[in-house]
């Protein structure tokens, strides 16, 4: 899922200065899973915002929500008149559900309440960890099933760099060493021998380096007329 | 075919080859590097120039090998993945052929993070395995990476780094394997201070006959304290340092030549080694010590082949 970590309440409130009528708007999608912009840290962020409303005198209207997928028009359109009445509309939701509502209210300032940090997984409770790149060619089935590309700080594909110590990865100690690992787990199926082999650069065409990525899907489209893939903006 | 680099001819003619890393400035003044050439040169085959070695920003590797040359040095110009996408590698690689360096260390390189520039976008598009194998392919097969034809080949010796040190063990003589796969001609170790570590090593590498397709230099660093030996076994990822280093470090009176004797008793014994062709000096900040070093080891002259 998508992880995001709110920003501070200080660093929200400054974007916030001369706004009167404040809308928080959260996700009940990833980001309330990974409990950054759930309906509780909604509530929680507007009770802190007012207060610091209160102590300097700001006069801010707080405003709540939580939207069920930020990130899809039909879901953000049931909270038309809320966005509408607002000047400052703070997301709580990841990137993705931010710039939906950004991009269906042009004229509305959108200020993003939390960063989007990764693509990851919930490892226990409290504690969440980078899976995945989203680099666009999936080659796990190549490594044991753990991604190099997004575990292994220098996105290595062809072993551990020289920095492996005992089995922690040179940029953190805390963090596990993606080679040590993909390694254990291909000696433990039988198939060591897949690392013997020189792996060709990857091809980062098919990620964000090769532009901004988009996905037509001509036997879903309802208007045939979209199938050049342009966007049509609301 | 271009003349071959001096490092590979005596390696390739059998001898006992010997170089040894040099740090350019974080500056733009290159005087006092060339000073520092000027004094240890012909204590070494070959020089390495380090890519901003630990991320740390530095004068240019190739352009202190232009700088060096001219100063009679043969560089070895170190070669990172972390800062160069794989079209300004090839055409460094390129430049630096045309410029006349013949021999190339490929890293992937230290991440950024431990430098002074932390903020740095890591490029990482290609590793040392994927660069090497690249190089080798411009070089013999005059195609850069993307199979289109190259007006004409770099000519250059291809070297890696290998860590005997760094996790999974088992795993770093099969790495080293696939790295001459890829087109190592020379490997140079990180540095060795548990030799009975490195002998196993040894003797695995000597299993998988890889001391005969490529050439081994087993690396060290002179130190001159106890405290720098401690840092490097507790802050230095991929490093083993026994403790009882440490110790005869710790009771040695004049700690400087101790940290000079450990060093050439560990380049005497080195030189045992079935299947290590050379020496590779990285004295850090202590560049100057390299030609005492050398001497004491009875690895002088250096000679041109």
């Amino acid at each position: 899922m998508i992880i995001g970590e709110r920003k501070k309440v200080s660093e929200i409130a400054e974007m916030l200065a001369g706004k009167k009528k404040i809308l928080v708007s959260g996700c009940r999608t990833c980001v309330a899973i990974c409990m950054a912009g759930g309906e509780k840290e909604v509530s929680e962020l507007s009770s802190a915002l007012m207060l610091i409303s209160d102590r300097d005198g700001l006069g801010w209207k707080m405003e709540e929500n939580v939207v069920e997928r930020q990130c899809e028009k039909e879901w953000v359109r049931e909270i038309d008149d809320k966005i509408r009445n607002a000047d400052a509309i703070v997301s709580l939701a990841c990137g993705l559900g931010a710039q939906t509502v950004a991009d269906m209210y042009p004229e509305k300032e959108v200020y993003p309440g939390l960063n989007t940090t990764f693509l990851g997984v919930p490892e226990e409770q409290g504690v969440w960890s980078e899976k995945c790149l989203a680099c666009g060619e999936c080659i796990i089935h190549t490594t044991g099933g753990i991604c190099p590309v997004s575990r292994c700080a220098k996105s290595m594909r062809n072993g551990p760099c020289g920095g492996s110590s005992n089995g922690k990865c040179e940029v953190d100690p805390d963090t596990d060493c993606a080679w040590v690992a993909i390694y254990d787990r291909l000696k433990l199926q039988g198939r060591l021998d897949m690392m013997t082999d020189v792996i060709e650069p990857k091809d980062w065409s098919k990620s964000h380096s090769g532009g901004r990525r988009k996905i037509v899907r001509k036997d879903l489209l309802i208007q045939p007329t979209d199938s050049s893939g342009k966007e049509v903006v609301e | 075919m271009s003349e071959q680099s001096n490092l590979e001819k005596i390696l390739s003619s059998g001898k006992f080859a010997v170089t040894a890393e040099i740090g350019p400035p974080r500056g733009a003044d290159p005087t006092e590097m060339i000073e520092l050439a000027r004094k240890i040169k012909g204590s070494a085959d070959a020089f390495n120039l380090t890519d901003n070695q630990t991320a740390i920003v530095r004068l240019s590797s190739i352009g202190s090998a232009v700088l060096l040359m001219k100063e009679g040095i043969e560089p070895v110009i170190q070669m990172t993945c972390r800062d160069r996408n794989r079209i300004a590698l090839q055409s460094d690689l390129l430049g630096a052929s045309a410029i006349g360096v013949k021999n190339v260390l490929c890293l992937t390189g230290d991440h950024h993070t431990f430098g002074n520039e932390k903020s740095a976008k890591g490029v990482f598009d290609l590793d040392s395995i994927s660069l090497l194998n690249t190089f080798k392919n411009m070089r013999d097969t005059k195609k850069q990476l993307s199979g289109e034809e190259l007006d004409s080949a770099p000519n250059i010796y291809l070297g890696a780094a290998e860590n005997p040190f760094a996790t999974p063990y088992e795993y770093r003589a099969i790495r080293m394997a696939k790295k001459v796969k890829a087109g190592a001609q020379f490997i140079q170790t990180q540095a060795i201070f548990d030799l009975d570590w490195f002998e196993r090593w040894m003797a695995e590498v000597r299993k998988m006959d890889l001391h005969e397709k490529v050439h081994i230099l087993g690396g060290v660093i002179p130190v001159k304290s106890a405290g720098a030996l401690r840092y490097m076994k507790n802050k230095v990822p991929g490093m083993i340092v026994p403790d009882a280093l440490i110790g005869r470090m710790n009771r040695a009176e004049d700690k400087k030549e101790e940290g000079i004797q450990i060093c050439i008793e560990m380049i005497e014994r080195l030189k045992q080694i079935e299947g290590v062709h050379g020496v590779h000096i990285m004295a850090v900040m202590w560049e100057q010590i390299v030609p005492r070093l050398v001497t004491d080891s009875k690895l002088m002259p250096r000679t041109s082949v």
